[in-house]
């Protein structure tokens, strides 16, 4: 049982670095390190985002909460697909086009502002933990799971794969990983679910009464909640600091938006799966393990309705494909926190110390050990939440802050620097008092739980109020090159000087 | 009559150099993006009132079909039994049928919105 799920891990993690390391004798400027030389077709670029998207939340954790929540779990994975259909329809052919690489780099370009360059990486630096820390807990759960060894352990593994994978080859290297790390996790849910469902049906006699669980919610409460998550699911999406990074990859506007096409595809593929666990779980899985949590219910789920080598098997791939997702999306936001770190923090630094003389290369790879170690040490010092509950709060606070600035930004002439800080501001504050809640385990019963636990109802229509609001107040403040920055990201490259 | 013999003339024909005269093709316009010209900004506010009218009714459609559901579920208590085959109706609608809906709408997003620039650079081009 250990020995198999041991080695599935190690197949992974060693996967992930020889490809990583690969890459580096490909990569030799820094734009290579960023993004690739920008010379990544739409396939590939397609199979990179969904891998470095598809993360121990949509792996594990939708599985575990189907099992336990019912059927209106099934509007998480819908959300984080849908999420890249409002992505493609509102801004990926001008987010491209912007030639923006961060977030910081679009509030810089679009809004003429240095502070809110500032501000804007703040919040990406803030979004990324936020979401790494379920990567990093994920991985030591699913290692204790597999093999009995402490937490840290996982997450430490992570942390070392994904430096040298990330540092090694940069963002060329990534890309391959990433591409290649989507076709693992497919196959690693895919035919455990096959084969389960196989023996279900074999052994299955009769119809199942799931009671309430299957049956959607319609109390007003729950409603609430449904609407709040997927709002704060589909406009968070274009928010999330890996996933704007892979556009700047696409050659393209025109290429960046059939990338997306091909994103929501094998999505779609992906997401047919977890539910498969939480319902098999339901019928064969009563209870979980003493001691063990939600996040792990798919790892237990072989083992409770089949025996001997099929099950150490079949848990074997689970847990090489769970690894792979805390790999995958692991890497993506460490290269885009250490972008931010390099950039805006060390970069900085280093031209002051030794005139302008320093290596690209060697602060981008002191920001990448940042970007995971710190992490790290937060993951190890706060109380585990659920991963999908983690996760769906870092699309809440992109929902609420930088979803406004980059619908406004694309599309309305009139956002002023003042509107757009203001913005960011309100909704920032709103996220504070939701994750705060979160973390410090104060979570009201009724209505007052639902509207804070699940802010994005009325934290993103509040910011993007305050953008438009202050932004009427203050016409003045206006970035006095917006027309031409629209102009930029809205004219088809065919018609541009080259 | 052979050309020797034809009679000094004092007409000179007049023609316009091919070479100097202005061209009417793309640059003319696209001179007018690049130069930040109003006219330029006029086409691309064109533009983007097409692409951003495309991208609402797409986003409103989707929020009909797909946001309609839960209150659907609210208010028509059939809907929640209901079944279809051996499978409930709110398990295949939720878990399978709304993927390839959401694939099926941003293909069409796309070619619309491909459409529309294509429209556009064919407009530059002949101005």
């Amino acid at each position: 049982m250990q020995l198999a799920s041991v080695f599935a891990i190690a197949a992974v993690a060693l996967a992930t670095v020889s490809v990583g390391t690969l890459g580096l004798r490909m990569s030799r400027a820094t734009s290579d390190f960023y993004v690739a030389g920008r010379a990544i077709t739409p396939r590939r670029n397609a199979s990179a985002i969904a891998g470095e998207y598809l993360s121990a939340a949509s792996f594990l954790g939708v599985a575990g909460l189907v099992w336990q929540r019912g059927i209106d779990i099934l509007w998480f994975p819908i959300g984080y697909t849908v999420g890249y259909l409002v992505l493609l329809v509102l801004i990926a052919a001008p987010l491209r086009r912007s030639g923006a690489y961060t977030l910081s780099d679009f509030a810089e370009l679009r809004m003429e502002s240095r502070p809110l360059r500032t501000f804007a990486s703040v919040l990406t630096l803030g979004i990324a933990i936020l979401y790494l820390l379920p990567q990093l807990q994920g991985a030591g759960l699913a290692l204790r799971q597999a093999t009995g060894w402490p937490t840290w352990v996982g997450a430490a593994v992570v942390v070392v794969v994904v430096f040298i994978a990330v540092a090694a080859g940069g963002m060329r290297s990534i890309t391959l990983v990433q591409a290649m790390q989507y076709w693992i996790k497919l196959t690693a849910i895919a035919i455990p679910a096959f084969v389960l469902l196989a023996i279900w049906a074999r052994g299955h006699t009769g119809e199942v009464d799931f009671g309430d669980w299957a049956i959607p919610r319609t109390d007003p409460i729950g409603l609430y909640t449904t609407y709040s998550t997927m709002l704060a699911l589909c406009l968070g999406t274009m928010g999330l600091p890996h996933v704007l990074v892979r556009f700047y990859t696409n050659p393209d506007g025109r290429d960046a938006r059939r990338t997306t096409v091909g994103v929501i595809g094998l999505l779609a593929v992906f997401y047919l799966f977890p539910p498969v666990y939480g319902v098999l779980g339901r019928l064969h899985l009563p209870q979980l393990a003493p001691g063990t949590r939600l996040d792990t219910m798919a790892l237990q789920l072989p083992a409770a309705m089949t025996d001997g080598l099929l099950a150490t098997v079949l848990t074997a791939i689970l847990a090489g494909g769970a690894f792979a997702a805390f790999l995958s999306t692991t890497s993506g936001l460490a290269v885009s926190v250490a972008g931010v770190i390099d950039q805006d923090v060390l970069r900085p630094l280093l031209a002051r110390r030794t005139g302008d003389d320093a290596r690209g290369a060697t602060s981008y790879r002191w920001a990448s050990a940042l970007a995971v170690v710190i992490p790290f040490v937060l993951s190890r010092v706060l109380e585990p939440l659920g991963l999908a509950t983690t996760v769906t709060l870092a699309f809440a606070v992109a929902a609420s802050t930088f979803a406004p600035l980059l619908v406004l930004g694309v599309w309305w002439p009139r956002l002023s620097t003042t509107g757009a800080a203001a913005g960011l501001a309100v909704g920032t504050a709103c996220a504070l008092v939701s994750l705060g809640s979160a973390f410090l385990r104060w979570t009201p019963e009724g209505w007052a739980g639902a509207v804070i636990g699940q802010p994005a109802a009325w934290s993103a229509p509040l910011a993007f109020t305050t953008m438009v609001v202050v932004s009427r107040l203050t016409p003045h403040r206006r970035p006095p090159h917006t027309n031409r920055t629209l102009n930029r990201l809205h004219t088809p490259e065919s018609l541009l000087p080259p | 009559m052979s050309p020797a013999a034809r009679p000094p003339s004092d007409r000179v024909r007049v023609t316009a150099s091919r070479g100097r005269a202005p061209r009417h093709t793309m640059r003319a316009v696209a001179d007018e993006l690049s130069d930040q010209t109003a006219l330029g900004d006029l086409y691309v506010r064109g533009l983007m009132r097409a692409q951003l009218r495309l991208a609402a009714s797409l986003l409103l459609l989707t929020v009909l079909l797909l946001g309609s559901l839960p209150i659907i579920f609210a208010i028509v208590p059939q809907t929640r039994e209901a079944r279809l085959g051996p499978l409930p109706l709110p398990w295949v609608a939720l878990g399978v049928l709304v993927y390839p809906a959401t694939v099926l709408l941003a293909r069409y997003y796309v070619r619309a919105s491909e459409r529309l620039e294509a429209a556009f650079v064919d407009v530059i081009g002949r101005g």
